[in-house]
């Protein structure tokens, strides 16, 4: 009597442990769970990019009207964007107003002769000057000449323009009242840029809510309606979406489960009971990881409730199969070798998902396999003290006598499963070609309905959809922007060639600080650039004399304090020098998106075989070409294949151990095939259904192997002691059910992880008992010799 | 109660307001004259008189206008330059650069374009809307003087003096608060058909 308290002690204890582990544990739902734990450079340049990178850091925002008032719109566009700009927690704020602010304007004005490109000696002769000279005059001929003839006395060789010109974005959407509005509809958009990285969850969730709070406060007639788009605002819903479907879910299933528990139990202390194994298995599944990962995703937590529906079983059978006054060591020793067994074949299945390079899939492994051990281990020493001695469950005559037949009628038409399974197999092997799904965002806990808007958002406001990067590290910050010099220099030469239609580089924005000298070297002294005036300006009606401004104005730059970063904090030019000279963990990168030949409504891909030998020649500063869908798509192609492999040797394990147990081949065979049919069967039905699977299907399926060789072993050792009786088949079935339950809910999930687990497993753990049934079935035929009616 | 003598101040009022539309005119007769516009392509020369140069800067183009919303101007000479304003949208090409802003992101540039489309077309209300106006002449000799209601633009425009015929501009004045000045002569448009 006493063991019964130290076991039961024993499993407060520990599930206490695990709650106040769980309780501090943080949840995540971003895409890093996907990304590799020993990344190589690239993929460390798309992980950085996902999480930090600028398209990370951007929300679209979409306008519409109930009336289409395009002009009240315009007007809430203007206040939104006028709002946001003075939030610190916002970089950038476009909705098609002038980009650069007046203080972009001064900056690029006093800085003109560090900042331009053009900044020679040459530009200084008699020659350079009167070209110069006769060019702007011809400007104040143009239809804004009258507007610019300021600059005319003070920078007549237009420095300022060229680089005011530089800072306009070549692609923009069309603009309508003075602001940007979507192609197809009549919706204003911005396009919002936030100071916090993308990763940085709180923070998005912040801005975002400063958004919607903006937009509240200037929306007062509620006409407009507002749509948001973006990396963080997606990281942000699904770590919220994650969080309340697991919870409503797992709610939802308990309900469920506790009521059918109840039906069948009658006893709400034995539904406690059996509820046990399930509470401590879960916290143990969610301390382990938490212990082992440092924090639990999503995806996780979400596999979490169908471990309910697995652990309950584990209580199931022991319950149902109880006999009164019967010595406790008894229904154990029956079944327990089964159970066993079974919960072996599930570990040696998952343990294969710990060695993914995947976190995702490792903490899946890890969660299922602590989970699954606490589980049956309460189960098995905790539980049996604690049944009442003459609890049974004996109103189920009818039923098994039901099922008995049912199950007779499976196992007489095992040529029509046997038939169905074969030709769901020929099914697969036609279509083989397209039943994953190859991208990494088919991992995304972003809901479909989300993405589409997101692309049609980002359609609307030609959003850098980054795609292809060159990146370069150095050790400091000047040695990144000298580094940045050279490879621009390159991509410029790909431009004027044609390979190339554009690019962006921190050294448009910000020269190093070597060059920034060189060009003051290369100014000209006063005098000499006094008598050059002169002489350029002679056939000119230009009077030499009024160009005095000019002549300060290149003595100050000759000794003026070089432009730094600090310098340019708080305009565009300092934003656009943020997101493209990065430091992270004390170095410095330098990153280059590159635009690839003509926008059009294709995606253009670039001409990488070039542009990489282009690179080639800069060995001194390595620059690396990326192609981060390729990139991404490759990442995931690799998990993909990573998780067929670990599956199979999954599989392989689960048979081998079988295999071992039984000590028959031919044994081994029939109770692996009623799983593996159905796996068979459950894929087919997926892509008839129009899904591409993704890797968590996959691990469905694997999930499916684990759990439906139980119900193939219940029977297989049935058969072997002829042993299968009523209570036996009503306890299989009742597992059956919970499993059932506890993953097909998720089917109804809108979170994409969650109902990939539940839309493969439901249907295969139910299509697992009924093969089962089918293939193994012959001691349930023929059971009615073996057991008397009394049992029941 | 009808007499002679209130009979004769009516007449006399009718012939006045008779003579008053002779004379004068009124701006909403102007534009509808100039509201029946078909249209059509024209060149202009223009003069620009600054006083850091010896000599005023002289360019040359064709003008274009497509009632009631479209107005192109390219400038051929010195260089050229196209700029089109249609609807609210500036669409300014030099070169190879081409660059699609919002009327009014350039006042300057905006109000000296906006205040010939609206007067080609006939656009009282526009033109209301954008300047303080200021008509004098006859209907077959007009001048129009438009002073800017935008306060970034008449910082630098002090007015535009449109002069024209019935339903044409033949000159264009700009005169900035600096003192500087530019004219621009239209000459008489082509009918596209």
């Amino acid at each position: 009597m006493k063991s019964r308290w130290i076991g039961l002690i024993a499993c407060l204890v520990l599930s206490l442990g695990c709650a106040l582990i769980a309780l501090r544990t943080s949840f995540i739902a971003d895409m890093s769970a996907f990304l590799p734990r020993t990344p190589t450079a690239e993929q460390q340049v798309l992980v950085d990019q996902l999480r930090d990178g600028v398209a990370s850091r951007l929300l679209i925002i979409g306008l519409t009207h109930q009336a289409d008032d395009v002009i009240a719109l315009a007007t809430l566009s203007k206040k939104l964007a006028l709002h946001l700009r003075k939030d610190a927690a916002f970089l950038t704020v476009a909705n098609g107003e002038s980009v650069t602010t007046e203080r972009d304007q001064t900056l690029l004005f006093e800085n003109r002769y560090l900042l331009s490109p053009n900044i020679t000696a040459q530009r200084f002769t008699v020659e350079a000057l009167h070209a110069a000279f006769k060019e702007s005059i011809a400007a104040l001929g143009m239809s804004s000449g009258l507007f610019t003839k300021q600059l005319l006395l003070r920078d007549p060789t237009a420095e300022t323009l060229f680089l005011t010109e530089q800072m306009i974005p070549q692609h923009q959407p069309r603009i309508k009242h003075g602001v940007w509005f979507g192609k197809t509809a009549n919706r204003a958009v911005l396009v919002v840029q936030t100071r916090a990285a993308g990763s940085d969850l709180d923070s998005q969730q912040a801005a975002i809510e400063a958004v919607k709070a903006a937009f509240r406060e200037l929306n007062a007639d509620g006409k407009v309606s507002m749509q948001l788009s973006g990396p963080g605002l997606f990281a942000v819903n699904a770590r919220a979406n994650i969080q309340t479907e697991v919870t409503r879910l797992s709610t939802i299933a308990s309900v469920v489960l506790i009521s059918l528990l109840l039906l069948v139990y009658r006893s709400p202390r034995m539904v406690i009971l059996g509820l046990l194994p399930v509470i401590s298995g879960t916290l143990a599944g969610i301390a382990a990881v938490s212990l082992g990962f440092g924090s639990v995703h999503g995806m996780t937590l979400g596999f979490g409730i169908t471990l309910i529906g697995e652990a309950v079983d584990y209580a199931i059978y022991l319950f149902v199969q109880h006999k009164p006054g019967s010595d406790l060591a008894a229904p154990e020793q029956r079944f327990w070798p089964t159970i066993r067994l079974g919960v072996l074949t599930s570990i040696c299945g998952f343990a294969s998902l710990l060695f993914s390079g995947f976190t995702g899939l490792a903490q899946l492994g890890l969660f299922s396999i602590a989970g699954l051990v606490v589980a049956a281990s309460v189960a098995r020493w905790v539980l049996p003290g604690l049944i009442p001695r003459n609890f049974q469950v004996n109103h189920l005559y009818k039923t098994g006598e039901q099922l008995q037949r049912g199950f007779k009628g499976l196992y007489k038409g095992r040529g029509l499963s046997a038939v169905m399974a074969v030709s769901a197999m020929l099914y697969l092997g036609f279509h083989h070609s397209d039943l994953w799904h190859h991208e990494l965002k088919a991992l995304s806990p972003v809901p479909l309905s989300a993405q589409e808007l997101d692309t049609f958002l980002r359609a609307d406001v030609a959003a850098p959809d980054v795609r292809y990067l060159v990146v370069v590290r150095a050790l400091d910050q000047e040695a990144a922007l000298q580094a940045a010099e050279q490879v621009s220099a390159v991509l410029e030469s790909l431009v004027q060639e044609g390979s190339l239609a554009g690019f962006e580089s921190v050294s448009r924005y910000l020269p190093s600080q070597l060059t920034q000298q060189q060009r003051q070297l290369s100014l000209p002294q006063a005098n000499i650039l006094q008598e050059n005036i002169a002489r350029a300006s002679k056939d000119l009606p230009l009077q030499a004399e009024k160009l005095k401004g000019f002549v300060l104005d290149v003595q100050k730059a000759k000794t003026a304090p070089l432009v730094i970063p600090t310098d340019l904090e708080g305009s565009a030019i300092g934003a656009a020098v943020q997101s493209l000279l990065v430091k992270q963990q004390g170095a410095y990168t330098a990153l280059f998106p590159l635009r690839a030949a003509d926008q059009g409504n294709t995606a253009y891909v670039i001409q990488e075989q070039v542009i990489r030998q282009a690179l080639n020649s800069l060995q001194s500063v390595k620059p690396l070409l990326i192609d981060l869908k390729t990139q991404s798509d490759a990442l995931y192609k690799h998990y993909l294949q990573e998780a067929i492999v670990l599956s199979l040797i999954g599989v392989a394990a689960i048979v081998g151990l079988i295999w071992t147990v039984l000590k028959s081949f031919k044994r081994m065979v029939r109770v692996i095939a009623a799983p593996l049919a159905s796996v068979v069967i459950v894929a087919a039905g997926l892509h008839l259904l129009g899904i591409k699977m993704s890797l968590l299907h996959l691990i469905g399926l694997q999930l499916i192997v684990a759990i439906g060789s139980n119900y193939s072993l219940f029977f297989d050792q049935a058969s072997d002691k002829s042993a299968l009786d009523r209570q036996m088949l009503v306890s299989l079935l009742l597992a059956n059910i919970t499993t059932v339950i506890g993953f097909g809910l998720l089917a109804f999930s809108s979170v994409p992880v969650l109902n990939a687990f539940g839309i493969t497993v439901g249907p295969g753990a139910f299509l697992s008992l009924l093969l089962a049934a089918s293939f193994n079935g012959k001691a349930a035929s023929n059971s009615s010799l073996t057991f008397p009616k009394t049992a029941l | 109660m009808f007499t002679p003598k209130v009979f004769t101040v009516f007449l006399c009022l009718l012939l006045g307001l008779a003579f008053q539309t002779a004379w004068a005119m009124d701006l909403s007769q102007l534009m509808q004259v100039l509201a029946q516009n078909k249209g059509g392509k024209t060149t202009f020369v223009e003069r620009k008189y600054v006083a850091m140069l010896d000599e005023p800067v002289e360019s040359s183009g064709e003008l274009r206008f497509d009632p009631p919303y479209r107005l192109e101007r390219r400038t051929l000479k010195p260089r050229t330059e196209t700029v089109v304003l249609e609807k609210e949208t500036l669409t300014l090409s030099q070169g190879k650069s081409s660059r699609t802003v919002n009327l009014m992101e350039y006042p300057e540039l905006g109000v000296l374009i906006e205040s010939i489309r609206a007067t080609l077309a006939g656009d009282q209300r526009t033109l209301e809307r954008y300047y303080q106006v200021n008509l004098s002449g006859t209907l077959t000799a007009w001048q129009l003087v438009l002073t800017p209601k935008n306060t970034q633009a008449t910082k630098l425009v002090k007015l535009i003096r449109l002069i024209g015929q019935r339903s044409l501009v033949s000159r264009v004045d700009v005169e900035l608060t600096d003192g500087d000045m530019s004219v621009m002569t239209i000459a008489k448009p082509q009918v596209i058909p």
